[in-house]
Formats: structure tokens, C-alpha cells, sequence
């Protein structure tokens, strides 16, 4: 299995799929997929780094408190971000975050995501001993 | 959809009969080839709506359905708090009190034509678009309480608009009962620099022209006439309303287990109306209906800005100002019995007829506009709410085109650069921050809002009034 993410349908929306060795690298994928969504991941330079953490009462339900994460720095910060680095210990999650400011002419960003759904939502091992971390997210 | 799963009840009405846990029938408005095109999973969603406890008469799907989170976008569901009613955060979506408002201009095609490009300059120039926008109002803690309390209210007491603005827009202007209290924090800090501003997605400012009149009446009661130019705006609560939906969804997940709640979608979240988690989304989501309302109106005063120096004898009224992702409390005659319901519209717009108190004096006599935002490019309408579309869906209609396209679909089939080159062939300036963005909303993307307006007047959700198509268009 290797790390990787992709965009799949949603009539309205976008679904992100993170696939990885670990839950955590799935879910670093699935964050990949997320800043995806909003521009090429190659543009976004892994300068400044900061602190997530959350924390929810199942791995679905974490999936979607981390993605809720990002977006709210993201929102707030004006940053986008390119580096994912993901520890998960039960039902807490905490991850270090790298990025930069968002700069309309550079990265031009396509749409803002609003939330994370739990449309689609699902996280589960692979047939080849991996993760899949994948939901929906609300632009 | 497959038409078999359905029993056809009239030319462009369709029931889903009961089954399972739904506690009541499904009703689809749409004509044989939406009903067909439109995705199975609104057949889902609306039959799952159906099995939330409280639901009066049935679940909707309006001509324009399609597959949203929990419940159907473009779904109705009323909901009576003394039997049970729950209120659901999915049910009212992310974007709260998202909307679309009309502005009259009293100018013509060539007044525009004349200065096209230099005004979708200054509209663009002048009204933050696209993620990363600011705005260039900044609200502390006090005047944050105060325009969550005081929506459209607020913003005029400060200077943005007149009063006769609130007259022409649902409640007031003002959404009572908001509780900013019941706002996290974190949906207080995300709203911080994002008041006035348009967003992104399939959010815009278009400046159009009235390019057909079906209901001559109607629009003269709108002070519409062919040829006319309108200004429409469509956005919604901005960060605040996004952190609300998914501060609520995630409590409403973890609580209903706790409020006996069996959901055959997680999406669904919900809560009893009678529940401190009820009351408490209530507040929030009106509250967030307050700064969608005020954020409307922000941006009207940016737009009167720019044709003050750009076109100084313009004045530019609001015809009226609809609000599509929200749960409202109304009154309703059910099986003749007047009731106060609670009734969710994802995607949906209040369209209440004539005579209805709720409407100011001017338009009491010709129902309430209902403003159907087309996609980029494409023609809008303007509509009016009909006697009987109480009895259909509790005074409800469509809300736009639905996409037919994924977004990454649309990115793979155009550049951006060309759907900007095939618009100005038509005569149409756009401007935008993203190239990519142009792409996705492309209108090829969308499905034909034409035949969705036709079957909402079809229907009788809706009559139709005006089409509108668009010169300038400013995209986030």
C-alpha cells in the first residue's frame, strides 16, 4: 500500500479519500485531499508550521473533527497547508501542520470548503493491510 | 430514479408510499424527465427524512433535488415540536440562510453595455470575492452580539442600506429569538473579517437583464419590464453560519443515541425541539440567519456604492431578499387545522402566496418573489408564491439549477480561460479570483434551471414571473 490520496464524486460536492500504511497516514492523505480541493498541493510551501488537536468517540467520527480542524486554521489562520504529520493514540488525534498564507495570485484557490460531512464517511483497513480515511466535504 | 419505485399523483407530483420506518409518504415535484434524471439517492434521503419522529404530511423534494447530506438538497420537512418534532442541523445544511437578493436599477441594456468592463472592474474591486477575502468591517465582541441579534436591522442602523430595505426582505430583515450566546467561539472568530463579503462556490453578484415577462401583472407589482436591469446577489453566512452547521452536527451525532433517536443517517442529526440541544441550535441558526441577512445587506451597500460612480443616477431598490437553507417557524393549515410548525428548507425557497400577512403592503397582493438563482452564465427567474403552494410542500419551491456535473468532472472538460472566452462571446464579463473556480462552476456544469423554474410553475409551487440573464458576473 502506498500513501496516496484522490478526489471521488459527490453531485454537488467533494469527496476526499486518503489511503495509507497507518490510520494516521490516512489520514494525513485525506488532509492532503482536502488542501487539494482548494488548489494544487505542489503551490503550497510547508514554511510555518502549527498544532492540531481533536478528539472524537470513534475513528469516523475523528476523521471528521480533523478535517473540521483544518478548516477552521485554515478560515482563520489565512493559511493553506502541505505537511501532515499525524499521530493518533485512541480517540484522540494530534498533528503537526505545515503551510503557508493563502496568496490568491499564487495558489489561486478555487472554492472554500465550508465542513466536513459524514456523507460517505468511512475509515476502515484495506484488503493489503492498510487504511482507508474517505467523507465528503461541504464547498 | 426508477419511476417504479413511485406512484405518479399528477403531471409533475410524485409519491414515494411509505415503507420501513417512515412514519409518512415522500412527495417529489417534477416532471417525468427530472424525475428520471434526478439521483436515486433523493429517493433515500427523502424516504429516511420521512422517518424522523414529528414530520407532519410528508417529506418534499422540489423539481430541483438532488443528493445533499441527511436530507435531500432542494427537501422540505415541517415538523410539530408538541408531537415530538425534531429540529435537524443537517436538515438546515452548512451555508445558513444561504439566499439570493434582487436589486432594481431603474437602467436599461445600453446604459450597462456602455461601461460593461469598467463596472465589473469596480464590482470586483470593490466587494471582497473568493476564499481569503476580508472584508473591511471588523466587529468586537459587542457589535459581533449585536449584529447576530439585529441581522439586516443592524446593518442598516449602521449605515449600510435604507429602511425601506427591511420591508423587502423575510422577517423584517430580523431574525427574532437569535441567541448569539449559543454561538462557539470559534464560529464568532471565523466570522471576524468575513463580514461583507461574497464567498466562493457557486456564490455571485450578477448584474442582469430582464430579458422575458411571463406574468405582466406580477411584474409590475415587481416593477419589472422587459429590458430592465436587476442586480442579484447570492450568499449566505459566511464562516459563522459553515462553524454552526459543524459545531451542531457534531453534537446533534453524539446526542440523539441519548434522545432515543434511531437515524438511518448519521447526517441526519437531529434533536427534539422541546430539548435544551433543540433550543440551543435555534438560537444559533437564527443567529446565523442575522449575519447572512446583514452580510446581504453589507453587500447591497458596496453594489449602490459602485453605481454611485459609476452610474450616479441610478438608485437601486430591493425588490426582495429570500433566505433557501433554514428551519422557520410558521403557521399552517394541516388537514384544515391551523398548526405552528417548524419547517426545515435545505435548499428550498419560502414561496408564500398572496395575501400572506408576512408579506409587506406592496407585495401582499401578488404573493412573495421567489428569486431562482441560475448558475454562472445562465438565466435566473424571478417567480411569485402561489395561493395554493400551501397545500403542496407548506409554501415552498425550488432554489436554483442543481449541478448535473461533479466539480472535478467540469474542471477536466474545461479551462477556465475558455468559459470566460465563450461568455464574452455572449456578451457577458465575469470576473474572478480563480481560473479553476471559472471551471467548476462552468455552466454546462448545471443542469437546466429553465426546466426546473418550468416545473415548479407547473407544479404550482411557484408562477412564474420574469427571466433575467446576466451582463456582468462577479464570481468568489
Amino acid at each position: 500500500m502506498q500513501d496516496r490520496w484522490e478526489h471521488f464524486e459527490h453531485g454537488a460536492d467533494v469527496g476526499v479519500r486518503g489511503y495509507g500504511q497507518s490510520k494516521a497516514a490516512a489520514f494525513e492523505q485525506a488532509a492532503l485531499g482536502l488542501t487539494a480541493v482548494i488548489t494544487d498541493v505542489d503551490r503550497v510551501a510547508a514554511r510555518d508550521s502549527i498544532d492540531v488537536a481533536c478528539e472524537a468517540p470513534d475513528d469516523e467520527a475523528l476523521l471528521v473533527a480533523w478535517l473540521d480542524a483544518l478548516i477552521y486554521e485554515m478560515a482563520v489562520r489565512r493559511m493553506l497547508f502541505s505537511r501532515f504529520d499525524v499521530e493518533i493514540d485512541g480517540r484522540r488525534l494530534t498533528a503537526r501542520v505545515a503551510g503557508e498564507p493563502t496568496s490568491v495570485p499564487r495558489h489561486q484557490p478555487t472554492v472554500e470548503v465550508k465542513g466536513a460531512t459524514y456523507t460517505a464517511l468511512r475509515v476502515a483497513p484495506t484488503d493489503d493491510g492498510g487504511w482507508v480515511a474517505q467523507t465528503i466535504v461541504d464547498v | 430514479m426508477d419511476l417504479n419505485l413511485l406512484q405518479r399523483v399528477g403531471p409533475c407530483e410524485w409519491e414515494i408510499p411509505r415503507h420501513g420506518a417512515m412514519r409518512v409518504p415522500a412527495r417529489i415535484y417534477a416532471d417525468e424527465a427530472l424525475v428520471r434524471d434526478m439521483d436515486s439517492k433523493v429517493y433515500d434521503q427523502a424516504s429516511n427524512v420521512a422517518m424522523l419522529p414529528g414530520i407532519v404530511r410528508a417529506s418534499y423534494a422540489m423539481p430541483d433535488a438532488h443528493w445533499g447530506y441527511g436530507f435531500p438538497i432542494g427537501g422540505v420537512a415541517a415538523f410539530d415540536a408538541d408531537a415530538g418534532g425534531v429540529v435537524s442541523a443537517g436538515g438546515v445544511g452548512f451555508d445558513v440562510s444561504c439566499g439570493v437578493r434582487c436589486l432594481l436599477t431603474g437602467l436599461k441594456r445600453d446604459d450597462i453595455i456602455a461601461v460593461q468592463k469598467p463596472l465589473a472592474d469596480a464590482l470586483f474591486e470593490h466587494i471582497p470575492a473568493g476564499l481569503g477575502s476580508t472584508g473591511s468591517l471588523r466587529l468586537n465582541g459587542t457589535q459581533m452580539h449585536a449584529m447576530l441579534t439585529g441581522g439586516a436591522k443592524w446593518a442598516v442602523e449602521r449605515g449600510y442600506g435604507t429602511a425601506a430595505d427591511l420591508e423587502r426582505i423575510e422577517e423584517r430583515g430580523q431574525m427574532l429569538h437569535a441567541k448569539p450566546g449559543e454561538v462557539s467561539d470559534q464560529a464568532k472568530t471565523r466570522q471576524r473579517d468575513e463580514m461583507g463579503t461574497l464567498g466562493s462556490g457557486n456564490h455571485y453578484l450578477e448584474v442582469q437583464e430582464v430579458t422575458a415577462v411571463y406574468d405582466a401583472a406580477t411584474a409590475d407589482a415587481y416593477e419589472l419590464k422587459l429590458g430592465d436591469i436587476v442586480v442579484m446577489i447570492h450568499c449566505g453566512s459566511r464562516g459563522l453560519g459553515h462553524q454552526i452547521g459543524t459545531d451542531f452536527l457534531r453534537r446533534m451525532v453524539a446526542a440523539a443515541v441519548g434522545y432515543g433517536i434511531t437515524l438511518p443517517d448519521r447526517e441526519l442529526a437531529c434533536a427534539p425541539i422541546q430539548s435544551e440541544l433543540g433550543q440551543q441550535y435555534l438560537g444559533a441558526m437564527r443567529a446565523a440567519i442575522n449575519c447572512a441577512l446583514a452580510n446581504r445587506q453589507i453587500l447591497t451597500h458596496l453594489v449602490r456604492e459602485v453605481f454611485a460612480r459609476q452610474l450616479p443616477r441610478a438608485r437601486l431598490p430591493l425588490l426582495y431578499d429570500v433566505s433557501h437553507n433554514t428551519c422557520k417557524v410558521e403557521q399552517h393549515a394541516v388537514d384544515g387545522v391551523q398548526r405552528q410548525l417548524y419547517v426545515h428548507r435545505k435548499g428550498a425557497t419560502r414561496a408564500f402566496g398572496p395575501g400572506h400577512p408576512d408579506l409587506p403592503e406592496a407585495l401582499r397582493r401578488a404573493g412573495q418573489p421567489v428569486l431562482i438563482g441560475g448558475s454562472m452564465g445562465t438565466a435566473s427567474y424571478v417567480l411569485a408564491g402561489t395561493a395554493g403552494s400551501e397545500q403542496l410542500a407548506f409554501a415552498s419551491a425550488c432554489h436554483g439549477a442543481g449541478r448535473a456535473m461533479s466539480r472535478h468532472q467540469a474542471f477536466k472538460t474545461w479551462s477556465g480561460r475558455q468559459v470566460v472566452d465563450d461568455l464574452a462571446r455572449r456578451q457577458i464579463v465575469i470576473r474572478s479570483p480563480s481560473p479553476r473556480g471559472i471551471a467548476e462552476e462552468a455552466p454546462g456544469a448545471y443542469k437546466d434551471v429553465g426546466a426546473v423554474v418550468d416545473t415548479a410553475d407547473a407544479a404550482g409551487l411557484a408562477r412564474k414571473v420574469a427571466r433575467v440573464e446576466p451582463l456582468v458576473c462577479i464570481k468568489g
